[in-house]
């Protein structure tokens, strides 16, 4: 599938900006945060400006952005519909959390049920997000369980090391979050080494011989594709350039996304205030490279099955 | 609605297309783009129509196969795809704007252009590969089974089917109601064994594909035989033994 560049910053910070959302919430509501106003403008500022930046960079990649508002209608079966519905419902509790926390110094009470429903909206839209993917029977890399449980683990991951660096640039800072970071990183990184494991060994449950139905005569193969230039199924499902260097991606993606903000996270437990406040920052740089690149394989290593027509 | 309709349509619209008789011409394909570059769904715009690296919206799309070998030993079995307009199409239901939809009247899966806010997900729903991104208008476009043409009361008769039956030249495209089992549709697919393609992605395409009678490859060893048995003959009786074989 071709990677959009739109879908795949829309889809990291977004990701990154709800776990920071349900990570602060959590955090913030069980008193592990002070309410203090500038912190909240912060945290809640940078969450609602990942998810807000990632949202507007999606409507990039529609053909009639103007018309974005009709994708709130279908609901009832669409999994991008319910994603956009719960997106803009989750602003909605996350406005009224942040305006407790940085105008009125409260985290908790109404203001603190405001937090944990931005919370529960904030998780059910990542996982609407991983919907769109994991419902389409027609991309067998996508057509997983490991999908949602990936998004909502690299979403929540992203949040953590978010917050450990505020927190240190704050001096508000608190082990628990490094512990939720470490164990964040550590399950997200077990979740797509499962995924990468298992798209690795999955077979296609359709050839060229089920798909024409001539299979029954013998094997078939392409002779003539239907047109002598590359149409829009081919440039947008036939993308191929990634799969060749798809080994090296993945090892980018271990180091960058996983071993380094583990090792900087865990390292930062022990380090002066300064040095950890550095190292923090070091972990949510690597972390963003490593998530695009985690991304773009996303795509880029999903074969579509309508390109078995063209004996690919 | 992007829902599917409550009850299976009365009627279920649809073409048999023959792989025993399709000769790979590609009328259908370009008939298809000059109907529907004039009615509901157009224009069918084209990028860089006369230049390299042209792409441009089409309904169909006419593959060519080799089966069971190659070269001499395969046979050559054309194969054009098309919309399907399927019982369980997750085109549709994907749709978060209500653009996509199938008429509850006669199955016809269709894309509402002034809906559709041109983000593609429907395009990777199908398996099939029968929606084709109009990148100048930014809209889906797919085959419509030319509802424009087949309703048309201002179109004799026998003019009211589809654009690429029309066209075809060898009558492989039959259009008809898969809901009648007396229409040439129903009893074509019963006579011939029509099948759908791609059965276990469970999308239940309405159309259906009539495969290649056996041919005369077939019929092949036996043939070998008598003429085995006329070793010796002269001219004039492998003449005559060619006449009366036929």
């Amino acid at each position: 599938m071709h990677p959009a560049y739109s879908v795949i910053f829309f889809t990291t910070a977004s990701g990154a900006g709800y776990g920071l959302l349900i990570l602060a919430a959590i955090f913030a509501v069980g008193g592990l945060l002070p309410a203090t106003s500038l912190l909240g403008f912060v945290v809640v500022g940078l969450a609602l400006g990942l998810i807000g930046g990632g949202l507007l960079s999606s409507t990039f990649h529609l053909g009639r952005p103007e018309r974005a508002i009709n994708a709130f209608s279908q609901w009832r079966t669409s999994w991008l519909s319910r994603e956009g519905v719960l997106a803009v419902a989750t602003f909605l509790p996350a406005g009224l959390f942040g305006i407790g926390w940085v105008f009125l110094g409260k985290t908790t009470g109404f203001f603190g049920w405001m937090g944990v429903a931005a919370a529960l909206l904030a998780g059910a839209t990542v996982i609407a997000t991983s919907m769109i993917y994991a419902s389409l029977s027609t991309i067998r890399q996508w057509n997983l369980a490991t999908v949602p449980v990936a998004y909502l683990g690299l979403g929540l991951m992203s949040g953590a090391v978010l917050l450990a660096v505020v927190t240190r640039l704050f001096g508000v800072h608190t082990p628990a979050v490094d512990v939720v970071a470490i164990a964040s990183i550590v399950i997200a990184w077990g979740v797509k080494l499962a995924y990468w494991t298992t798209i690795d060994r999955l077979q296609p449950t359709s050839d060229l011989g089920t798909a024409t139905g001539l299979g029954r005569f013998g094997a078939v193969r392409l002779l003539e594709q239907p047109h002598t230039e590359a149409n829009f199924l081919m440039h947008e499902m036939g993308f191929v350039v990634a799969r060749r260097h798809a080994r090296r991606l993945r090892s980018l993606a271990h180091v960058a996304l996983f071993a380094l903000p583990l090792m900087l996270t865990v390292a930062a437990l022990w380090a002066p205030a300064v040095t950890a406040a550095v190292m923090a920052v070091g972990a949510v740089g690597s972390l963003a490279v490593g998530l695009l690149v985690e991304r773009w394989l996303f795509f880029a290593e999903a074969r579509h099955d309508c390109m078995i027509w063209y004996g690919r | 609605m992007t829902s599917l309709p409550a009850t299976r349509p009365e009627k279920r619209l649809g073409l048999a297309i023959d792989l025993d008789t399709c000769v790979g011409c590609h009328a259908c394909a370009t008939n298809c783009k000059e109907w529907n570059t004039g009615g509901i769904s157009g224009p069918l715009t084209d990028v860089n129509a006369y230049a390299a690296e042209q792409h441009g919206v089409w309904f169909n799309r006419v593959f060519t196969y080799e089966v069971g070998g190659e070269g001499e030993a395969g046979r050559t079995v054309h194969f054009p795809k098309n919309c399907l307009h399927c019982e369980n199409p997750a085109c549709v239901t994907v749709c978060p704007t209500g653009a996509s939809y199938k008429r509850s009247e006669d199955g016809i899966v269709l894309v509402d252009h002034d809906k559709c806010i041109g983000c593609k997900l429907c395009s990777w729903a199908c398996p099939y590969g029968a929606r084709e991104y109009d990148e100048v208008q930014g809209v889906m476009k797919k085959c419509t089974l030319c509802v424009d043409k087949i309703y048309n009361q201002n179109l004799p008769e026998e003019d009211r089917v589809p654009a690429c039956v029309a066209a075809c030249p060898s009558k492989a495209r039959h259009f008809g109601d898969f809901a009648d089992p007396n229409s040439t549709v129903s009893k074509l697919t019963a006579e011939r064994g029509g099948y759908d393609p791609m059965p276990e992605k469970g999308y239940r395409p309405t159309s259906k594909y009539l495969p290649p009678r056996p041919g005369r490859r077939g019929a092949a060893p036996a043939a070998t035989a008598a003429t085995a048995s006329l070793e010796g003959a002269g001219r004039f009786l492998k003449w005559v033994d060619r006449i009366l074989t036929r």
